[in-house]
């Protein structure tokens, strides 16, 4: 057990905090959807066809590469629509459930990976590196799992594990059969989750420190050549629960969360419902657009009312559009409600971490990178995220190696995204480099 | 404001393809982000954004050189009526004379240098980038006041087309585009940059303020005179003291070390410039300027000045300050900056001293390291890389 300190990075005190722990009870949805950008790196092949009955845990797509990785129905029901988007891509699996309570039970004697896959909790594990569903023919160098979420407005993911808290034990000894290293578990200062057989590392300070890649950076970084695993508690405790009953638990309790909720407060719910049974009669009643993103504010979908609840489950935000409009010489501006976390607008007077209303403007053009060290104030890692950055964008292999690019995720950059004075896509060069890395080298 | 915002969403018609003006389209963008912040939210990535952008960075730089800007306007006055040999010119006399002084160059600096960034957005149909409201306003500090203001123009056009444009616009340049166009002026009219009558202006300023030198005035530099100085010891008719102040002739934004320091706490608060470059810049001054103090030597003269005189006189701390600090062509790394920032400084003393054709160094320091930037940060990132590798070697 080691205390390891983070100094880089911010916490972003964003309006519409959940004061109360309690949890509100589920309303149910009328249809349900697993997107299969959730699942970053598998493309589906459905396993079934519009009109085919399901059991909550029975396989809807695998993938086409590896047929063994599945992705598995949240609900027991009819497959009511395969969306599709341009040149056919499977948009979304939409699921109108029966409540016939039919649920694929597995056999817990089988062999855990191969359970694992079976039931679509594989797809929920990430590997580094690419920041993708961990391919099936490598055997992790170490598992890391965080045991909380850092990011502006998250829930506690105690809370959203619940009771499966108690399985948390054996999902860890199931994991650690499947890598040669060590499964190590990333917890926050004030909750330490002792007695779980992994390896406890105390995380403190700002945002990105929850992360399950920065953790890993800071424990053993992932070297050319190696592959590591990351997922959160949540998971872990699900896989436990998993290998325990033999049935996967889809139940989730999400967070919502921002300015523009009413009563900011936990729900449960099951994965895939629709934001619509969340947010019903929940949101500010305001002559404001408001924007509704299914996860955080930094690396979160945007959704509208009619859209589903995106990997991981847990988390709804929602801010206004624009809070101002058609701003006056907003550049000159005296004002301090002009947030900015540097001390160019007047606001450093009121604190940097006095509780904010931000909303989605970009307040600013895209400029070449002019400002230096940025981009590292936010990332704490051995990177040098702005040479890492132009390597991308260059699309300069060796360099992109060099500078540690199997290390990173595009939800590392998200923070140096928000603070970026030149207003880059981070997140979407990121993202991007790893494709082409991924294509270059498979 | 609201009739404004009417007036621009009804003649933004015309700007877009198809329309009388649609060649003016970067202009009119320009205009119109400058004047309303756009409502532009974003489609990717992070659903939120920090309030400081380009322009805000930009315009804090310029607030930072307001200090340096109003006090090179009351300077010119106080100069140009002791050469004069007017005594009883008021403070209101003495800055309206700056300020008719300064005014033109300001101007030519500012539409020359727009223009051509207007143009170059335009051909290549992108915004316009806020580079050039810092480099706009120091022009007019770092080219002496004498200067012929055809000459300034001519300078700044080949400064932002030669140094900034071709290599891609702000952000993209290897050279500091200001220092450039200084430089530029520097060898291209030697006569007219140095010696005693560039730094004062004896003339009047648009008509105001005439009047005849008077006998026995020398409008030399500190570093002038040191230049010139014959002898064992230094022969200086100001102290370190009065260029603290700054009531010396000079470059006009260069002389008083007050407001270069109201300066550099204005970008070192608010974190636009990098303390580590501006520390270690002053620290390779003394370091040098220790140096070349503890062998004095008649025939380099500057030698003899102690090593805080060196900081205080000439343009060293101007650079220190406003000019190393560019980040788009210094050090990008932390531990870049440091030695990015050190030798500027030993360089600035070493030319000053060393170099009889050259009785300051600052700039060609900032531009001589300007060069190297790339490669001490080549080194710095290296560094990281082969631990990276040592580290996948040894696991």
């Amino acid at each position: 057990m080691a205390l390891i300190k983070l100094r880089r990075g911010f916490d972003l005190n964003l309006k519409g905090k959940i004061t109360q722990d309690n949890v509100a009870e589920e309303l149910g949805s009328n249809t349900y959807a697993v997107v299969p950008d959730d699942f970053y790196g598998i493309i589906p092949r459905m396993e079934k066809k519009e009109g085919d009955t399901v059991a909550a845990g029975e396989p809807l797509y695998h993938d086409k590469n590896d047929e063994k990785i599945k992705v598995t129905s949240p609900v027991a029901g009819k497959v009511k629509e395969v969306v599709r988007g341009n040149r056919r891509k499977i948009m979304a699996i939409v699921i109108e459930p029966d409540n016939s309570g039919n649920v694929k039970t597995f056999d817990t004697k089988e062999n855990p990976k191969a359970l694992l896959l079976e039931s679509g909790l594989w797809a929920m594990i990430r590997q580094r590196p690419y920041d993708i569903v961990p391919s099936t023919d490598v055997r992790p160098r170490d598992i890391f799992i965080t045991a909380f979420d850092s990011a502006p407005l998250a829930p506690s993911l105690s809370l959203v594990m619940g009771e499966n808290i108690k399985y948390l034990k054996k999902g860890v000894e199931v994991l650690s059969t499947m890598t040669d290293g060590k499964v190590y578990l990333g917890c926050p200062k004030d909750e330490s989750l002792d007695d779980t057989g992994a390896e406890i590392n105390t995380f403190v300070g700002p945002h990105p420190a929850g992360n399950a890649g920065v953790q890993a950076a800071n424990i053993k970084p992932v070297n050319k050549g190696e592959v590591i695993w990351t997922l959160d508690v949540v998971t872990a405790a699900r896989i436990g629960r998993l290998l325990e009953t033999g049935m996967v638990d889809y139940s989730t309790v999400v967070a919502l969360t921002g300015s523009g909720v009413e009563n900011p407060c936990y729900v449960k719910a099951t994965m895939g419902c629709t934001i619509k049974s969340l947010l019903d009669n929940r949101i500010v009643n305001d002559d404001k657009a408001k924007r509704i993103i299914s996860g955080n504010v930094l690396t979160g979908v945007k959704e509208d009312m009619e859209g589903y609840l995106h990997a991981p489950y847990r988390h709804l935000t929602v801010i206004n559009e624009i809070n101002k409009k058609d701003e006056f010489m907003g550049w000159a501006s005296l004002s301090p409600k002009k947030y900015s976390i540097y001390r160019v607008f007047t606001s450093w007077l009121l604190g940097r971490h006095k509780e904010v209303d931000l909303d989605a403007k970009l307040n600013g053009g895209e400029r070449a990178i002019v400002m230096s060290g940025e981009y590292d104030k936010m990332l704490p890692m051995d990177i040098y995220a702005e040479f890492l950055i132009k390597a991308i964008i260059a699309f300069d292999i060796d360099k992109m190696e060099q500078l540690g690019i199997y290390e990173v995720a595009p939800e590392d950059f998200a923070l140096a995204e928000y603070a970026d004075t030149s207003k880059l896509e981070l997140q979407r060069i990121v993202r991007e480099g790893l494709d082409k890395m991924r294509a270059e080298m498979c | 404001m609201k009739a404004l915002r009417k007036f621009m969403d009804k003649i933004k018609p015309h700007f877009h393809e198809g329309g009388k003006l649609a060649k003016l389209e970067s202009v009119y963008d320009g205009m119109e982000t400058f004047l309303f912040t756009p409502n532009t939210t974003s489609r990717s990535g992070v659903h939120i954004h920090d309030s400081n952008d380009m322009k805000r960075t930009m315009i804090t730089v310029v607030v930072a050189l307001l200090p340096c800007l109003l006090f090179a306007m009351y300077n010119i006055g106080y100069q140009h009526f002791a050469a004069i040999g007017v005594n009883d010119a008021t403070f209101w006399q003495m800055f309206l004379f700056g300020l008719l002084a300064m005014l033109p160059v300001i101007v030519v600096s500012y539409v020359v240098g727009l223009g051509i960034e207007f143009i170059g957005a335009q051909i290549h149909h992108k915004e316009i980038q806020e580079g050039f409201l810092v480099t706009g306003i120091l022009i007019p500090l770092i080219v002496p006041i004498n200067t012929p203001l055809w000459m300034t123009a001519v300078a700044t056009a080949f400064a932002v087309i030669f140094a900034k444009e071709i290599f891609g616009g702000t952000g993209m340049n290897i050279f500091n585009v200001a220092l450039i166009t200084r430089a530029f002026l520097f060898f291209a009219y030697p006569s007219k940059m140095s010696g005693d009558m560039a730094f004062v202006k004896t003339d009047s300023a648009l008509g105001y303020g005439s009047g005849t030198v008077v006998d026995g005035f020398s409008g030399a530099t500190p570093l002038g005179e040191v230049a010139t100085n014959v002898g064992d010891t230094l022969n200086l008719s100001t102290s370190t003291l009065d260029a603290f102040i700054g009531l010396i002739p000079g470059s006009p934004g260069e002389t008083s070390m007050i407001a270069i320091l109201i300066g550099a706490a204005i970008l070192l608060f608010t974190g636009i410039a990098s303390w580590r470059v501006m520390l270690s810049v002053f620290a390779g001054g003394l370091a040098m300027g220790a140096l070349a103090h503890a062998f004095p030597c008649s025939a380099y003269p500057a030698s003899m000045l102690d090593p805080v005189a060196q900081l205080c006189f000439g343009g060293f701390a101007f650079a220190a300050v406003f000019m190393a600090t560019d980040p788009v062509t210094g050090a990008r790394t932390k531990t870049g900056q440091y030695i990015y920032g050190f030798l500027i400084g030993v360089f600035a003393i070493l030319i000053r001293v060393y170099n009889g054709g050259y009785p300051e160094g600052a700039m060609l320091a900032v531009l001589l390291m300007n060069a190297f930037a790339p490669l001490i940060d080549y080194c710095v990132v290296q560094a990281n890389i082969n631990r990276r590798l040592k580290r996948a070697k040894t696991k």
